[in-house]
């Protein structure tokens, strides 16, 4: 056996369990969950190839309504940790040295050692009607009675927003300790001030880090399942926990799995839609 | 109120008692100095220093710690860098990757609210005149090390700044670009006119491009002068030692007649020289002593050497030959240490080789002794 063949069974030898895992929980559930939707039980036992199910979606104002909504929290909640991880990104990247810097990333981090359903009941524990910050206000007299934060929309959004911090400060920080700090004062000594020098230099700079960040947290958070449900209560209108009800309490897998391909196929517009926006592509800002 | 220099050129910029610290650390000490306008001026001083402090001051990028800056006759003092008549060119360029090479260069007339039809007359007259045109809409990776430095000067320049800060801008770019660029910098600089603050830390730039030189070393300035001044009155041993190579004796005054004295090598030679650091040499100083591989005459028989005020002789070590720059490295046979000659140019020693007696001699007025300074940053350097 020559080294060539040696070395091509090498590789598919390596490649094999990832193929295998690729095959067995990707592809495999997909195709099968693609089939289940695609079919209406006419009677018991017996299906039928059809679209109702996608029909019914758009027949049904609360689906598609709850579908809406989902995207547009995601898409609000995806801004909002945008606005608030870029200053801090930018502080720990370019303001900090040594020490503070790394201590202040890790700060970031320390979070995401507890699991988000504690995360989740923390927030809970903070914001209901006998939490911690209702009583604070009552004690100083800011309020008469106990108020209840939870079971909200801010209350989703704080939520949603803490838990994808972390995921958008990652990639910013680390592309905007990537930036020549003789550029930043390059544009300062040619006249910028730190407004110009904000859209001209650092912005482009940091697009790529932007938009992978944007891109992660837009998909936690359109398919995340327990901060919604846990802070929005019924109120949550979530996307995700329709398919829930669809597959688990009404039985329905046909129209869960519609509702899956659905999710599926809005995420991917809308990430496409803002790489187009933002004039970058896939392999530039995951590369 | 404009000041004046010397010649009644109008000094466009001027540290006064420039001084910063970090901390204990003093990196810039007391520094003074005025640059007429049009001025090519360098800074030349061993790397740490504190040239980019300077530079960075000037630029306003840092604070001083005292003292004052002055660029056409206004203090500078609490003046942010955007609104200084200042630019500076980065040791890596900063030329700005997102944009082409026309947006690099119309950044800072954008900056001023300058139009678009203006800009852009402006921004093509700049690129022909650096030799680029039609290059405005390659980007910067595009374009080569020569050229991006080219690029990175004209965006400084079609804002006709005061001066033009230039912090060791060709220490990027390969031994051959360097030698070309030099040339080319010191074009453009006649070309605009403008007054240019350069950085270097290698003589040689500095001794090519530069009308006025400052020495800098530990902070302080150690001499200012045109580059053949420096070079054949040097001030100070560091500025001997600093300033083109030199051979370097240490050694103690044994006589003073006049103005020449007899110096006792460590190594055992007696040498007679001239001091020329201004300072009072009595009997029993310690001195340094530099002489110049140039100034030394070669001969292969002992007659020609003979009339000189200094005498050594020697076999020769190796050649190092090098074109018109060729030099020998000689053993003294007395002592055992060796000296570094260059090689006239008619020809006669072009059949030079290892192991060969030779003949040295030099002039008093060739050999200079300064009153030695027994710091560290003195040594070395030397031939
Ligand atoms: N921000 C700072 N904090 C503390 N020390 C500094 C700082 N900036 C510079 N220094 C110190 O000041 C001294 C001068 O620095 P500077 O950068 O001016 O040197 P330089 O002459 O430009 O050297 P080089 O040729 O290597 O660029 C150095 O010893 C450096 O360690
Ligand atoms: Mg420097």
């Amino acid at each position: 056996m020559n080294t060539q063949t040696a070395s091509r069974l090498g590789l598919i030898l390596l490649l094999a369990p990832l193929l295998v895992w690729l095959t067995a929980l990707l592809i495999l559930p997909h195709v099968d969950m693609l089939l289940i939707s695609l079919r209406e039980r006419v009677a018991p036992q017996v299906y039928e190839r059809s679209f109702a199910n996608y029909t019914e979606f758009f027949i049904e104002p609360l689906y598609w309504r709850t579908f809406a909504r989902t995207a547009i929290m995601s898409i609000s909640a995806t801004a909002i940790t945008l606005l608030i991880a870029f200053p801090v990104s930018y502080y720990i990247a370019k303001m900090l040295r040594g020490r503070s810097k790394s201590f202040l990333f890790l700060l970031c981090l320390v979070p995401f050692w507890v699991s988000e359903l504690v995360r989740t009941f923390g927030w809970m524990i903070l914001l209901r009607e006998s939490g911690v910050v209702s009583n604070v206000l009552q004690w100083a007299g800011l309020v008469d009675g106990p108020v209840e934060m939870l079971y909200n929309d801010a209350a989703i959004m704080v939520g949603l927003v803490y838990t994808s911090m972390l995921f958008m400060v990652v990639p910013l920080v680390s592309i905007l300790d990537s930036l020549d700090d003789s550029l930043v004062e390059a544009g300062y000594d040619l006249g910028g001030n730190g407004f110009t020098v904000m859209r001209t230099i650092i912005i482009p700079h940091a697009m790529p880090g932007i938009v992978s960040g944007c891109i992660v947290v837009f998909m936690l958070t359109l398919g995340n399942y327990l901060t919604p449900i846990l802070l929005g209560g019924k109120s949550s209108m979530w996307f995700t926990a329709q398919i829930y009800t669809q597959f688990i309490t009404r039985f329905n897998w046909e129209l869960g799995a519609a509702f899956g391909f659905l999710l599926l196929a809005l995420s991917t517009i809308i990430v496409w839609t803002g790489l187009k926006l933002s004039r970058q592509t896939l392999s530039e800002t995951m590369g | 109120m404009t000041r004046l220099d010397e010649n009644n050129n109008e000094i466009d910029l001027e540290c006064r008692d420039l001084r910063r610290t970090f901390g204990n650390f003093v990196a810039v000490d007391n520094v003074s100095f005025g640059v007429p306008k049009g001025d090519f001026f360098s800074i030349l001083g061993p790397s740490g220093c504190g040239k980019t402090t300077i530079l960075r001051m000037m630029a306003g990028f840092l604070e001083p710690t005292s003292g004052d800056i002055i660029i056409k006759g206004k203090s500078m003092l609490n003046v942010p860098p955007n609104k200084r008549p200042v630019n500076m060119v980065f040791q890596h360029l900063a030329l700005f990757p997102m944009m082409s090479v026309a947006e690099n260069i119309a950044y800072g007339l954008v900056r001023q609210g300058m139009n678009k039809s203006d800009t852009a007359t402006k921004v093509k007259s700049a690129l022909e005149r650096i030799g680029l045109p039609g290059s405005g809409d390659k980007s910067i990776k595009q374009l080569s090390g020569g050229q991006q430095q080219r690029i990175a000067i004209a965006r400084c320049l079609v804002l006709e700044p005061a001066a033009l800060l230039l912090d060791e801008p060709l220490g990027a770019l390969d031994l051959k670009l360097r030698e070309h660029m030099k040339v080319e910098l010191k074009k453009m600089q006649n070309q605009f006119g403008t007054t240019f603050i350069y950085i270097t830390h290698d003589q040689s730039e500095a001794l090519v491009m530069s009308n006025h030189v400052a020495v800098m070393n530990e902070g302080r300035f150690e001499q200012i002068g045109t580059p053949q001044e420096l070079y054949y009155h040097p001030d100070t041993s560091f500025v001997a030692g600093f300033v083109g190579d030199s051979n370097r004796w240490h050694g103690k005054v044994d006589a003073i007649d006049g103005s020449v004295i007899r110096v006792s090598t460590s190594d055992g030679i007696s040498l007679l020289s001239v001091p020329a650091g201004g300072e009072k040499l009595v009997v029993g100083d310690e001195v340094d002593i530099f002489v110049r591989p140039e100034s030394i005459i070669i001969a292969h028989d002992e007659a020609r050497a003979q009339e000189m005020d200094n005498r050594l002789s020697g076999n020769v070590v190796s050649v190092l030959f090098n074109g018109a720059n060729s030099r020998a490295l000689v053993r003294e046979s007395k002592t055992g240490g060796e000296l570094d000659v260059a090689l006239p140019q008619t020809g006669e020693f072009s059949g030079l080789s290892a192991g060969q007696q030779v003949f040295l001699g030099w002039g008093k007025q060739q050999s200079k002794a300064f009153a030695s300074v027994n710091s560290p940053t003195n040594k070395g350097h030397g031939g």
